[in-house]
């Protein structure tokens, strides 16, 4: 909770800088983007794969927990397009995009706003921290309604991370595991299938 | 490429620490410099309940659509068997 804080603290600080026009020109630069992006992607790739932990859940589970994020996946993108024939200003490929963050605010929305637009950029950004803010107040509720996979499958790739306390307190701490599990793949997934989604779709 | 070198260095404590501090600060610049995007873009800031309201519907699709089909997978693959099926 923290963490969300502080991240929407720089958001909030640049929002704001921007509006008042603090900043000089050369901090717009797309360039200067790209290229921390760039950075970030490296340094993501390094960290999961220095994870010890990663791994090693991943040669104890049984293949039918890739159905979990496999449903997130289908589930999200397919929800979001539905929901997008209702809305005026995003289309079917600009809903999945959004959709495909899987509640990773930070990263689903530095994406989008790069390849595609700041507006959508900052969709993302307020959907996905929407997912993780309905994550932790409904997961109660939903998995009494839908099952234990329920807060997992809300969780999304915040599962493994922010909404893993809520998720193990109300369905168990055998599916803490699955949880983590579901939460790396969608995490690792999501500048995959957003990039895909945005440039070849 | 990331993931690669993240396996070789994986004993390196330190380190990884390290690129973790790095992770979250890479993740505070770039959205820092997209609010100053987002600030200096006036259709944005001019639209942004409508931007809000746009956003909030997608996330109810897309939690709405995760949550059915979980649901679906846990009553025909878990329920019946011993929970998540892990041997820890």
């Amino acid at each position: 909770m923290k963490g969300s804080i502080i991240i929407l603290g720089f958001f909030a600080l640049g929002l704001i800088g921007g509006i008042a026009q603090w900043f000089p020109q050369w901090l717009l630069s797309d360039d200067l983007t790209t290229y921390a992006l760039f950075i970030l992607m490296f340094l993501v790739g390094i960290s999961i794969g220095s994870d010890r932990n990663a791994f090693y859940i991943l040669r104890k589970l049984n293949v039918k927990v890739v159905l979990v994020p496999l449903s997130v996946i289908v589930g999200s993108l397919v929800g979001a397009s539905v929901v997008s024939f209702m809305l005026s200003d995003v289309n079917v490929k600009e809903a999945m995009a959004v959709g495909a963050g899987f509640g990773y605010y930070s990263l689903s929305s530095i994406f989008i706003g790069q390849l595609h637009s700041q507006e959508l950029g900052v969709v993302a950004l307020l959907s996905n921290i929407f997912r993780e803010i309905i994550t932790l107040l409904a997961v109660p509720i939903l998995v009494k309604y839908f099952g234990k996979l329920a807060g997992i499958a809300t969780g999304g790739a915040t599962a493994m991370d922010t909404t893993l306390p809520v998720i193990v307190k109300f369905t168990g701490k055998e599916y803490g595991i699955v949880a983590i599990f579901s939460g790396i793949v969608l995490t690792i997934l999501v500048p995959v299938l957003v990039t895909l989604i945005l440039e070849v779709l | 490429m990331g993931i690669g070198f993240g396996r070789l260095m994986r004993d390196k404590d330190k380190a990884r620490k390290g690129i973790d501090a790095a992770v979250t600060w890479s993740v505070y610049l770039l959205l820092f410099l997209l609010g100053i995007a987002v600030g200096t873009n006036a259709d944005i800031i001019n639209n942004f309940s409508r931007i809000g309201y746009t956003a909030f519907w997608l996330t109810i699709g897309a939690v709405g659509g995760s949550v059915l089909l979980a649901a679906l997978v846990y009553h025909f693959f878990f329920k019946a068997g011993k929970g998540a099926d892990y041997e820890g």
